[in-house]
């Protein structure tokens, strides 16, 4: 089942233990956006995003799913403090793991700096549970993808896991060309912008762990392993790790130097053949990725 | 924005089960929150929508409805960004088929 084109309220039974998910503050309870009914906009029973606790292999997991199709999954105050209320709950109650579900074009502009707020404490909170000893593991593979502060968010997880057509960035293709103009990004040439934003592109940079087909039991399966992995090991941020991430980012900077164009980039990774890179199946990929890709120096899988 | 009400008396099929929500307040599309509530019998069902003006279309599409499925002590919520009558119609359907068999409700 493709993983793409379900809603929010889909994907959870897709991808936690069938039947096992509990919703906190379910769409019966109306707690809607105010801001967006004094702006005279339509609201949403759940502002957007389901959040609770479920069975994922039969462990306690607490998650969450933003509903791309609502608002493109803008992260509202009410959206927002859901979030982070659930991941408070999750050191709370001590979590096995934490999944998020993530489908977001970043802070609703409606809501102005409540919404900010929020995704500030979204992050936080995120970092919190990891320190907390809990892992937090988030999935991107929606048609809105994972931009603005959820871009920023995303990375705060100890694993990313995408599909090829999942996309994750800061600023989104249409807010680069209006801010530069076409010339500098055309958001309308989808090759371009998948290139730049994409799973592919992300994986083979280290912003992402994990690249799965469009699936939801893959998706599933790589969120179980993921989990299982980081369970025997240090979850919360630790200085060796923070110095390997501004290693990573380092060389991407110099590898980047004079490049406009992303399989430039992929061709002085080492990829022998980028123009073939956007056509292969995850597979075929991954198996070509393997030798190539950037990666920490720290021992991540 | 407008608000409409609407209320149907003496209907004939109680609802089992707890609240469902289908469909997503995405462009031309709406959600529908359902669930039973101690009404007397009646279907009583508000619409938050988008498109000012069109009362008399939604009064005819909820008569249908009630037509089809004639619910007693039935709450229904909606949230409409500017769905078209038949995609109204649609998930209104597929709100009381998700409470009814809900294995099956819920689709997109």
């Amino acid at each position: 089942m493709s993983y793409l084109e379900l809603t929010a309220r889909q994907r959870i039974p897709a991808i936690f233990d069938a039947g096992s998910f509990e919703e906190f503050l379910p769409p019966s309870k109306r707690i809607a956006s105010p801001h967006l009914a004094q702006l005279d906009s339509p609201v949403s029973f759940d502002d957007g995003v389901v959040v609770g606790r479920g069975k994922l292999g039969g462990h306690t997991v607490f998650g969450a799913a933003q509903e791309g199709a609502f608002m493109g999954g803008a992260v509202g105050e009410v959206h927002g403090a859901k979030l982070a209320g659930m991941l408070r709950r999750a050191i709370d109650e001590r979590a096995y793991a934490v999944l998020l579900l993530l489908e977001s074009g970043g802070v609703r502009l409606h809501e102005a700096n409540a919404g900010l707020i929020a995704v500030s404490e979204v992050m936080r909170a995120m970092l919190d549970v990891r320190a907390a000893g809990i892992p937090v593991v988030a999935v991107v593979g929606g048609s809105n993808g994972c931009f603005g502060g959820m871009g920023i968010a995303a990375r705060c997880a100890n694993t990313v896991i995408m599909s090829e057509e999942g996309r994750l960035a800061m600023s989104g293709p249409e807010v680069i060309e209006t801010a530069s103009g076409v010339e500098e990004f055309d958001s309308r040439d989808r090759a371009l912008v998948w290139r730049t934003t994409g799973g592919k592109h992300r994986y083979l940079l280290g912003d992402c762990q994990v690249l799965v087909a469009d699936d939801t039991d893959a998706f599933r399966g790589a969120a179980l392993d993921a989990i299982a992995a980081l369970k025997s090991g240090e979850v919360g941020l630790t200085l060796e790790g923070l110095l390997a991430e501004q290693d990573l980012l380092a060389r991407r900077l110099r590898d980047a130097e004079g490049v406009n164009e992303p399989m430039e980039l992929w061709r002085r990774l080492g990829i022998p053949e980028p123009a073939s890179v956007p056509m292969l199946e995850a597979g075929a990929f991954l198996e070509l990725a393997q030798q190539h890709r950037a990666r920490l120096h720290t021992g991540e899988q | 924005m407008e608000t409409l009400q609407f209320r149907f008396d003496r209907g004939a099929r109680q609802l089992p089960g707890a609240a469902q929500l289908v469909g997503v307040v995405g462009s031309g599309n709406l959600e529908v929150l359902i669930e039973a509530a101690p009404l007397a019998g009646a279907c009583e069902i508000e619409v938050h929508t988008a498109a000012v003006g069109f009362g008399a279309t939604w009064q005819a599409v909820m008569d249908d409805f009630h037509a089809r499925w004639s619910l007693a002590d039935a709450r229904i919520s909606i949230n409409d960004n500017g769905a078209t009558p038949a995609v109204v119609s649609l998930r209104l359907d597929q709100a009381v088929e998700s409470l009814i068999n809900p294995s099956t409700g819920g689709a997109p």
